[in-house]
């Protein structure tokens, strides 16, 4: 028998799937293009519409306010950084791409961890399914969102969104199995309904490992936009991949050091925001 | 106060025979006893399936602080949740206020939950994101009440437990005796005539305890509240219930006062139980006293009319302190005018030593 026959190509039925879809939904594929085109063309415009210093400014004072002094400074550093390392407008495009992201991975995965919380069998389910989309190389999902939306920015948020997706699921999930059975209890035994019990007991009592996750979402997704780059995503992933095909190590350092100053924002700002929301007032 | 509470009130609580089996083959077994009347045991060896509580019945009456005491493992916590059915049970019959709760459909449960039974639990359960005033107003809040009506309503009731001047603190920054008056506090503040209260004290330190038991009986009494209160301290029961339920292997061994179950326990188990049990202010002294055609006969020379005496409700210690006043030996009891018995010095030694009289 001709060992070649048992060979696995699952690529042997996806091509035709991705084409298949692509013939008979192109005009949906095209308006989801089209929407995530204007959101994100929003957000850069906001972003870039007033000279640098102005955003850095507005950035920190935001964040003195809502957040704290401290993440104010970290915010006007990682931001004068990027200006410096000449790569504001591929930051700001990153940090649009993020955002989006983000919101849509969150907004899947969120309330999919709390179904996975109370429904075992569910949870049993999609457990494989997120272990895949966790260990499959990130490239991978390239192919078929490059396929299907073709080059640009939206591939690559299709992409960062699958990526996306598992840490902030498995955490939501973690988080709402988590919460204490004795409030639950208190809940049940005081008549509150299954809603309340739900906004006023489990989100807030869940809030410390959904940071967590929230935390990674961005985190994770900062590193697949930048991987993105390699698919025309623009912004600070493009500027690493010229730095890599032209083998110039200092583009590269510099595109490397903006991302990191990036990430260190998006992550000091996302986490002091949600604590402060949730922190009890230590009063003294 | 006995007076009182030997006219048959309301009953607010009815449990009649009630079974909760856990298990896999919950549903076979509930057939078989329900059939062939199996005990706990052959349940356990024929369905694998375990006895939580079995044949349980009791009933609460209004105003009434109905102690369950047992320990651990012995089913009184599956019991006290089978009375607002955060547990359903797999056979018997729940009534709370005239309404079997079985066959409440969601949203009566929860409105019964809300309005007519409030519970308190052994860790506290506060929710630590939010200030003691709205801890205490979530049972309000869950029904419904405006915010300024529940906070008003919530802050009268955190007084009457002593926290007025800690509203806006969190429950990280209060004592645990303290936190517990917090969750004592939201149980009261929703109004309910049921309070069930779940171990509430046991992870106090002895003297806080002491005190929050002396004031959760005095607080639940002025508002006339009925509670079911479990505990596995029977010094607990004594001091807060006005009846007593012993529970042991999921069976309600015996229901009665403290004294009935002090001085007459109903088996092995019990008397064990009450060995280590002073006596002194639980049995009364009609329990002790003797006829007095028996005191006549055994001392002629003692003229019954010339005893100090006392009402049949004294208890040993005040008898012990009236016997040392006199030096007759011997303290008369008198109910309506006339002497219905005589408390000997032989009689207060039996009582102390915890055997009736006889």
């Amino acid at each position: 028998m001709d060992p070649d026959l048992l060979q696995f190509s699952p690529g042997a039925y996806l091509a035709p799937a991705v084409d298949w879809l692509n013939k008979n939904f192109h005009p949906f594929f095209d308006a989801v293009t089209k929407l995530i085109e204007a959101v994100l063309g929003g957000i850069e415009a906001v972003l870039l519409y007033p000279p640098p210093y102005a955003t850095i400014a507005v950035a920190a004072l935001l964040a003195a306010f809502f957040v704290s002094v401290r993440v104010s400074v970290v915010t006007a550093i990682s931001l004068v950084f990027c200006l410096l390392a000449g790569f504001w407008t591929a930051s700001m495009q990153t940090l649009a791409l993020v955002t989006v992201a983000v919101i849509i991975s969150v907004s899947i995965a969120f309330p999919l961890g709390i179904l996975a919380s109370r429904y075992k069998k569910f949870e049993a389910g999609i457990r494989p399914v997120l272990d895949i989309m966790q260990t499959v190389p990130p490239w991978v999902y390239l192919i078929p969102a490059v396929m299907i939306f073709s080059l640009g920015r939206v591939p690559a948020i299709i992409a960062t969104i699958v990526y996306g997706i598992p840490p902030m699921l498995r955490l939501t999930t973690l988080a709402f199995n988590q919460v204490p059975k004795d409030l639950l209890e208190l809940g049940h035994a005081t008549g509150t309904s299954p809603r309340s019990i739900l906004f006023k007991i489990e989100i807030p009592s869940a809030t410390p490992t959904l940071l967590v996750g929230l935390n990674q979402c961005i985190l994770l997704s900062l590193a697949m936009v930048v991987l993105a780059g390699l698919v025309g995503a623009g912004g600070l992933g493009a500027e690493v991949t010229r730095g890599l095909t032209r083998m110039e190590m200092g583009l590269g350092l510099r595109a490397g050091l903006s991302i990191v100053a990036v990430a260190i924002l998006l992550d000091r700002v996302s986490r002091g925001v949600l604590q402060r929301r949730q922190r009890p007032g230590k009063a003294a | 106060m006995n007076a009182a509470m030997n006219e048959p009130s309301e009953v607010l609580v009815d449990c009649q025979s009630v079974w909760k089996i856990f298990g896999g083959r919950a549903q076979a077994a509930v057939k078989a006893i329900s059939e062939r009347g199996l005990s706990k045991k052959q349940v356990l060896q024929e369905f694998d399936c375990v006895v939580g509580v079995s044949d349980a019945s009791l009933q609460v009456r209004r105003g009434e602080i109905f102690c369950i005491m047992g320990l651990s493992g012995s089913g009184k916590s599956t019991l006290i949740r089978l009375l607002n059915r955060l547990i359903e049970p797999s056979l018997g019959k729940i009534t709370v206020k005239g309404k079997e709760i079985a066959r409440l459909n969601a949203a009566e449960l929860r409105d019964m939950r809300a309005r007519n039974i409030g519970m308190v639990f052994q860790s506290v359960a506060l929710l630590p994101h939010r200030t003691v005033l709205e801890n205490a107003a979530f049972g309000l809040e869950a029904r419904g009440v405006a915010k300024d009506e529940r906070n008003r309503t919530a802050r009268a009731a955190l007084e009457k437990v002593g926290l007025a001047d800690w509203t806006s603190r969190y429950p990280n920054e209060l004592s645990g005796g303290m936190q517990q008056r917090v969750g004592l506090a939201r149980a009261i503040a929703a109004d309910p005539e049921i309070i069930l209260m779940d171990e509430p004290f046991s992870a106090l330190d002895p003297l806080i305890r002491r005190q929050l038991q002396d004031e959760f009986r005095q607080l639940t009494k002025s508002l006339g509240k009925s509670a079911v209160f479990i505990t596995h301290d029977l010094e607990e029961a004594i001091r807060i219930g006005d009846r007593i339920a012993i529970m042991k292997d999921g069976v309600i061994v015996q229901v009665g006062t403290a004294e009935e179950i002090v001085t007459k326990p109903a088996d092995d188990y019990v008397s064990d139980f009450v060995a280590g049990i002073s006596r002194i202010h639980l049995v009364k002294a009609h329990s002790v006293m003797r006829p007095v055609a028996e005191f006549k006969s055994a001392q002629p020379h003692n003229d019954v009319n010339a005893l100090l005496r006392t009402s049949p409700e004294a208890d040993i210690g005040e008898l012990i302190d009236l016997t040392m006043q006199s030096d007759r030996d011997a303290v008369a009891v008198v109910e309506d005018g006339t002497v219905v018995g005589v408390v000997t010095i032989r009689g207060l030694l039996r009582g102390v030593a915890g055997k009736p009289a006889g």
